[in-house]
């Protein structure tokens, strides 16, 4: 087991009457990959987002390195859902932005910035604007972007979860390439099972609201990683588990908004 | 016809072009074929002709100067000062509640109202028809400017913040940037209503302007010059709405994209 980097205890987020997110412990190892799972609303990414410190929690906290999170930083990368790239910068100056933040000279800016983009597998686009791009290799020029700050933790809040089902198989064997290649510490929240599966070394599962961390397992599958794993006993037998279990919380999060939603018609 | 759907670069532009030369032909029908007294409507070739008097021996080519350096003068003096102003207060909620009430309403000061007040203070000069054009279109530009920047997609500032960016750095590498090709279509926009501010600048107490031009024409019944004042000013506002988009798109070329 490696040296544990990024300890949150007893993290809690309320939001005025409603408690998102229900004291919650959490422990990542070094060169984890965590994938978190869960019914929409159940405040996964509200904890990846106090993580990131884009949210604050309402109790507890959260130590990286041993070190009270409290506000984002380049220390913590991020690649969200919504497509982010700057759109007034070419791709190559969106992988540059943090760099250029750091104050790095422009030649080792475009260095670092072109052999991440060639990671990737975007090497003939740096010159493009975000818009020129599908929507896979946007997030791709945004994984480029996260890594090229060199981060302690990355984060990803359903990275692929607007992409296309077989866009994102190839995205989750290129991030399952590059996370064997990079040895990097990932917090990966998604609502796809199978996905959650194929990309953990660890898979948490969080209750319907309030969130609460409901079930912890380590993925018994060894790497490097092939998608042919998908269809292994081992990866089956993970899957039924995790499936009864988010199945469990969806039905709880609808019987509860039925139950708020009172006499609504049908 | 289907709603929605694109037309053809060259069909647009046949399109723009024959509504230009139904309007001049409805007008030479109904003033050649006596249909209106030439003494309220002057036909088409009596304007050219009373144009190129006033070009060639009147000074008219003097007024449109004149003309045109207040508007541009006024205008680039608000836009001067609306700027940063504007992204100050779409980026700083305090200083948007310090200064949004007072900027909205005076946005509803009718700039021509304000002329007899000018007048008394600063005389009938070129600093008057400044300050005109400038009460005009500052105020709005400053609120416009305000919105735009405080519209910043929320998911690209905390993408910069997760980045490394600093407050400051946020401002500048992704409030200014992202806003910009929407303020230049503000500014755009508003210099056309700098355009009507000035002719009204002009119509009292001016000695040279296209606005005085007319105000002239009037008391002598020359209906002909009168038109062809106004369509000068039609066509200056035609090209510098031109030359702004034409600007905008060279400097922005990542805004065109995907629209």
């Amino acid at each position: 087991m490696n040296k544990t980097i990024l300890q949150a205890r007893g993290v809690e987020r309320r939001f005025d009457a409603t408690l998102a997110l229900q004291a919650t412990d959490l422990d990542v190892a070094e060169n984890d990959f965590i994938t978190i799972l869960g019914p929409s609303g159940c405040g996964k990414s509200t904890l990846l987002r106090i993580v990131a410190g884009l949210d604050r929690q309402t109790a507890g906290e959260v130590m990286l390195d041993g070190r009270r999170i409290d506000g984002p930083g380049a220390d913590r990368g991020m690649v969200f859902q919504s497509y982010t790239l700057f759109p007034w910068l070419t791709v190559l100056d969106n992988v540059c932005f943090g760099l250029r933040e750091r104050g790095l000279p422009r030649d080792q800016q475009l260095d670092i910035a072109h052999s991440f983009l060639l990671k990737v597998g975007l090497k003939g686009f740096a010159s493009h604007y975000p818009k020129q791009l599908s929507g896979g290799m946007q997030q791709r020029t945004a994984l480029a972007r996260a890594l090229a700050n060199t981060p302690r933790m990355l984060l990803m809040d359903e990275p692929f979860g607007a992409l296309d089902h077989q866009t994102r198989e190839l995205m989750q064997e290129l991030l399952q390439g590059i996370w064997e290649a990079e040895q990097k510490t990932v917090l990966f929240v998604t609502h796809d099972i199978d996905e959650a599966v194929f990309m953990g070394t660890r898979v948490v599962v969080m209750s319907a609201r309030p969130g609460r961390i409901k079930l912890d397992r380590v993925v018994p599958l060894a790497h490097p990683r092939h998608y042919a794993v998908k269809t292994t006993p081992a990866f089956m037998a993970l899957k039924a588990e995790l499936t009864e279990a988010v199945r469990e919380e969806v039905l709880a999060a609808q019987r509860a908004s039925e139950a708020t939603s009172g006499a609504a018609p049908p | 016809m289907k709603p929605l759907v694109a037309v053809a670069p060259g069909t647009r532009v046949v399109l723009g072009v024959s509504f230009f030369v139904l309007f001049v032909a409805v007008w030479a029908a109904v003033t050649f074929g006596g249909l209106v007294p030439k003494i309220f409507l002057a036909d088409p070739l009596q304007m050219l002709r009373s144009g190129w008097v006033l070009l060639t021996q009147m000074g008219f080519a003097h007024d449109i100067g004149m003309t045109l350096w207040r508007v541009v003068g006024g205008f680039v003096l608000a836009a001067l000062l609306a700027l940063p102003l504007g992204i100050l207060m779409g980026a700083y909620k305090p200083i948007e509640a310090f200064f949004e009430p007072f900027v909205s309403f005076a946005r509803y000061l009718p700039a021509s109202a304000f002329i007899p007040l000018l007048i008394l203070w600063v005389g009938i000069g070129e600093a008057q028809k400044l300050a005109v054009i400038f009460i005009g279109s500052f105020f709005q530009l400053v609120l416009m400017i305000a919105v735009i920047v405080g519209n910043t997609r929320r998911d690209l500032v905390e993408a910069a913040y997760t980045l490394g960016s600093s407050d400051a750095s946020l401002v500048r590498r992704v409030l200014i940037p992202g806003a910009a090709p929407d303020i230049a279509e503000t500014l755009r926009m508003v210099l056309g209503w700098a355009w009507t501010y000035v002719i009204v600048a002009e119509l009292i107490g001016a000695s040279s302007g296209i606005g005085h031009m007319i105000t002239d024409s009037q008391a002598l019944l020359a209906t002909d010059q009168i038109i062809f004042g106004i369509i000068v000013i039609g066509l200056i506002g035609l090209v510098s709405d031109l030359l702004f988009k034409w600007l905008n798109r060279r400097l922005f070329p990542w805004a065109q994209l995907g629209r």
